[in-house]
């Protein structure tokens, strides 16, 4: 490829010391300025690394009014100090942050491949990009020379899963040093589209491929476009096992060999993450009713039988080291091997797919009345190559099939396109739509808070209902499950940070199935744990999936099973034999509560985070339509009995789905009240000012923002 | 396949098998850096070594662990990057770690052990 060159910085080469460079890379693609920034004591000891990094350094990039596409918007790309290390299985995150296009406020995604821990290695514990660029441009960290350079991008094909390998090919020393290159890239829908993902590369050795992971939320992919970016490219071909230089490496390896051990024995029986991955939960949600079908209607159908995890263990090539770092036994990113899509511009061409995973298979399978799974690896296929987040498009896809179904749309609206539930062909051609930028594509590729605006302003439909069934929240998509029935779930989701992603909490069977949180106490008391144990992860560049994708043997006969103590004990452990610094199942918590409130204030200094932005549509907490409703009505009415004691009989179905959804409105309005109380929040969801200093997050620039609100 | 042998029934425990493999490897005289592990506590001893079944090969991530063409597993040290994860696997725990030692180490049927065994306890053979 002919590159011009168009700036360069060269910086020394230093061993980490304790998993952290202390310093980060600024590059501004507009005026090419590169630099490196040291990283405080003050950084690490508030923000630790990570998610933590990434939004410290935003902060101080964006204005309280920058935009999406404003130039000072930016990607931060950070990874944390446990970060890289190849012994604990989950240990190769990369954490994305940037002002989202669907939210306009921070969205953080957590994202496997190399790219983090070669970046990590290559000298820098987090990347800051900023500005503009005039004329596209690829990103090269030679971490081997120590030297970043931005050089033009010529280059015809975006989409990752040509482009990724081009670029791997391009910067690899060699054809036999592939694996020690790694590419962030996203696809030709994301120049046209605000749905978009971010696709973090690693070579896959046996498949002589490049894989790919996403930075799946909230539109980072069109972030990185508009700033005229194609690519971020690294290298680093030192990998060792003491590479991170923990201070005690033999605790670190001995702790991964334990895990390794356990998954090994207890893998096959438990969630099969080794055989199928995230796909295992499919016939398991189906089975409680969980599944979300047709747009979040039903959790259970008899059709989804077709999407039972066998179907997908089929497809998967088995017997795989499919880990997307190095050292995760796990294994848990399967492939489809030799897929030949039957669509698009790539129709015929055998390729490679990853996944689908749970999301995926949920999302662009039952969620649209898809039940085939080719359809849904079709759909994934193109999705990833293009750039676009299967989560939202799933939500987005099923919101407008339901507004298809209720005449909201018709063919003349969606300029042919025949969305009927479950008809795979339209669904793919949205997505190609998005691709090439024209068609109904363009305003599906939207997101459900846009197309609700539309459809009520140029269609007249119902602003009410819309708001109803449209499946966002600060808009964000839901991802896929149903939190009908768990009104902890249906905090977990709606009062996450960056809009409604299971990723903060996961509750439903601790609530719904098994009754372990069952007053108002419990459930705050839920919700203020497992979102500040799982922002951990995201500060030390961790997977959260073998903290409880995988158990002890003994773990249900602990006192805290749904904690999975002896876990939380491993990442006690490795932290301090990664850092050398103190740590305990206190101070873990303290850490991420710094951040997380962090995070919460920089969203309320954009404009979103307090209780107005709380609010779910009715669809998260209860059966919007009449057909809803009597698909359960034995469970509804017994609920009017059993917690109401309103006697059901003699009453309208429209009569009892008002008292349910007056009681579950309120409910949940009970559920905010106690959440915001046990985290330290005003009623309206401001952090107070004694909170904040009592967990240390009383920097001068945060408590000016709360002021504000309070 | 080329696979080292053993015979318990023969073994008398006198570690001089782990002796000789552990100072042509490490230039230790250490029983914990041995590739073939006797132990005593049965009766016969019980001899672990590699039977080069290869379930390790397919959970390494880096592809340092290959088949050479006389069948025996062999492990790339510049290309181990130290995860365990063949420790975990291994179906007769006989792939082997141990203080002090960063990478994996296993038996690679060279018959050094042998030539010390001073019963034909351990036999390399053809399989």
């Amino acid at each position: 490829m002919n590159r011009k060159l168009l700036a360069e910085f060269k910086y020394d080469l230093a061993p980490i010391v304790r998993g952290y460079n202390r310093r980060t890379l600024y590059l501004n693609v507009g005026t090419r300025e590169i630099t490196s920034k040291p990283v405080s004591e003050m950084m690490i000891e508030k923000f630790v690394g990570g998610k933590g990094f990434d939004l410290y350094l935003m902060w101080q990039g964006v204005k309280d009014d920058t935009k999406w596409n404003n130039p000072e918007n930016e990607i931060c790309i950070s990874f944390g100090p446990l970060c890289g290390n190849t012994s604990y299985p989950g240990s190769g995150k990369s954490i994305v942050t940037t002002i989202s296009p669907l939210t306009g406020i921070p969205v953080d995604c957590n994202v496997g491949g190399h790219f983090g821990p070669y970046a990590k290695f290559s000298g820098w514990d987090a990347l800051e990009i900023q500005g503009k660029s005039a004329e596209e441009v690829i990103v090269y960290i030679d971490g081997d020379k120590g030297t970043v350079q931005i050089f033009t991008a010529p280059d015809e094909e975006i989409n990752s899963h040509i482009f990724a390998e081009e670029l791997i090919k391009e910067f690899a020393d060699s054809p036999d040093k592939l694996q020690f290159v790694s590419v962030v890239s996203t696809g030709t829908a994301a120049d046209h589209v605000n749905i978009t993902c971010l696709n973090f590369s690693f070579w896959d050795k046996r498949r002589k491929v490049a894989r790919l992971k996403q930075a799946g939320r909230g539109g980072t992919g069109t972030v990185f476009r508009d700033k005229g970016i194609k690519a971020l490219v690294v290298k680093y071909s030192g990998l060792k096992v003491d590479t991170n230089n923990p201070v005690d490496l033999l605790t670190l390896q001995q702790t991964g060999l334990k895990l390794h051990k356990e998954i090994e024995a207890g893998d096959a029986t438990q969630c099969r993450m080794h055989e199928v991955g995230t796909a295992h939960l499919m016939e398991v949600m189906n089975d409680y009713d969980l599944l979300p079908i047709r747009n979040f209607k039903y959790g259970q159908m008899p059709e989804a039988i077709g999407l039972h995890s066998r179907e997908f263990t089929a497809l998967f090539t088995q017997g795989m080291a499919d880990g997307c770092w190095y050292g995760c036994s796990l294994s848990c990113c399967k492939a489809v091997d030799n897929f030949k899509p039957r669509t698009g511009p790539y129709k015929g061409q055998p390729v490679v797919v990853d996944g689908p995973e749970y999301e995926t298979a949920a999302g662009c399978g039952s969620n649209i009345g898809i039940f085939d799974a080719k359809d849904v690896v079709e759909i994934n296929f193109y999705c990833d190559t293009y750039g676009v987040d299967t989560i939202s498009f799933g939500t987005s896809t099923a919101f407008v099939m339901e507004c298809f179904e209720n005449g909201i749309l018709d063919l003349a609206k969606t300029g042919g396109l025949d969305l009927s539930w479950g008809n795979a062909d339209a669904a793919l051609e949205l997505l190609h739509q998005m691709a090439r930028g024209e068609g109904f594509g363009l305003t599906v590729g939207k997101g459900v808070r846009a197309m609700k605006a539309i459809f009520a302003k140029e269609y007249g439909a119902d602003p009410a209902f819309l708001q109803d069934i449209g499946m966002e929240a600060k808009g964000l998509e839901y991802s896929q499950y149903m939190s009908k029935e768990s009104l902890a779930q249906q905090g977990g989701y709606t009062l996450a940070l960056k809009g409604p992603q299971h990723d903060e909490a996961w509750l439903i069977f601790m609530d719904m199935v098994n009754n372990h949180i069952p007053t108002f106490k419990d459930k705050a008391e839920a919700l203020h744990y497992f979102p500040m144990f799982r922002t951990w992860f995201g500060l030390q560049g961790l997977c959260k999936l073998p903290w409880n994708d995988i158990e002890p043997a003994n773990n249900a006969e602990t006192s805290e099973p749904a904690k999975v103590p002896e876990h939380v004990q491993n990442y006690v452990d490795i932290y301090k034999a990664i850092t050398g610094k103190p740590m305990d199942k206190i101070e873990m918590i303290l850490q991420s509560e710094r951040v997380y409130n962090f995070q919460k204030v920089f969203c309320m200094r954009m404009g979103k985070g307090r209780r107005i932005d709380d609010v779910p549509p009715y669809r998260a907490m209860g059966p919007v339509t009449e057909e809803e409703y009597l698909s359960r009505s034995e469970r509804y009415d017994g609920q009017l009995k059993a917690k109401l004691n309103i006697d059901p009989i003699g009453k309208t179905t429209a009569e009892k789905m008002k008292i349910t959804r007056d009681y579950r409105e309120d409910q949940y309005q009970q559920l905010m009240d106690a959440v915001y109380e046990r985290k330290g929040w005003t009623p309206e969801g401001v952090p107070t000012i004694e909170h904040l200093r009592k967990i240390g997050m009383d920097i001068p620039e945060v408590i000016e923002v709360v002021s504000r609100y309070l | 396949m080329k696979v080292l042998k053993t015979y318990p029934d023969k073994c008398i425990g006198c570690h001089s098998c782990e002796s000789a493999c552990a100072n042509l490897y490490f230039k230790e005289d250490n029983a914990e850096k041995s590739c073939i592990v006797i132990s005593t506590d049965f009766s016969p001893p019980a001899m672990n070594v590699c039977n080069q079944c290869q379930t390790c090969v397919a959970a390494c991530p880096t592809m340092a662990l290959t088949v050479n063409n006389q069948g025996v597993v062999m492990l790339n040290k510049s290309l181990c990057i130290g995860c365990l994860m063949c420790v975990a696997v291994c179906p007769t725990d006989s792939m082997r770690t141990c203080l002090g030692v960063h990478s994996p180490f296993k038996c690679i049927a060279c018959g050094v052990c042998t030539k010390s065994c001073p019963t034909d306890a351990i036999k390399i053979v053809t399989e």
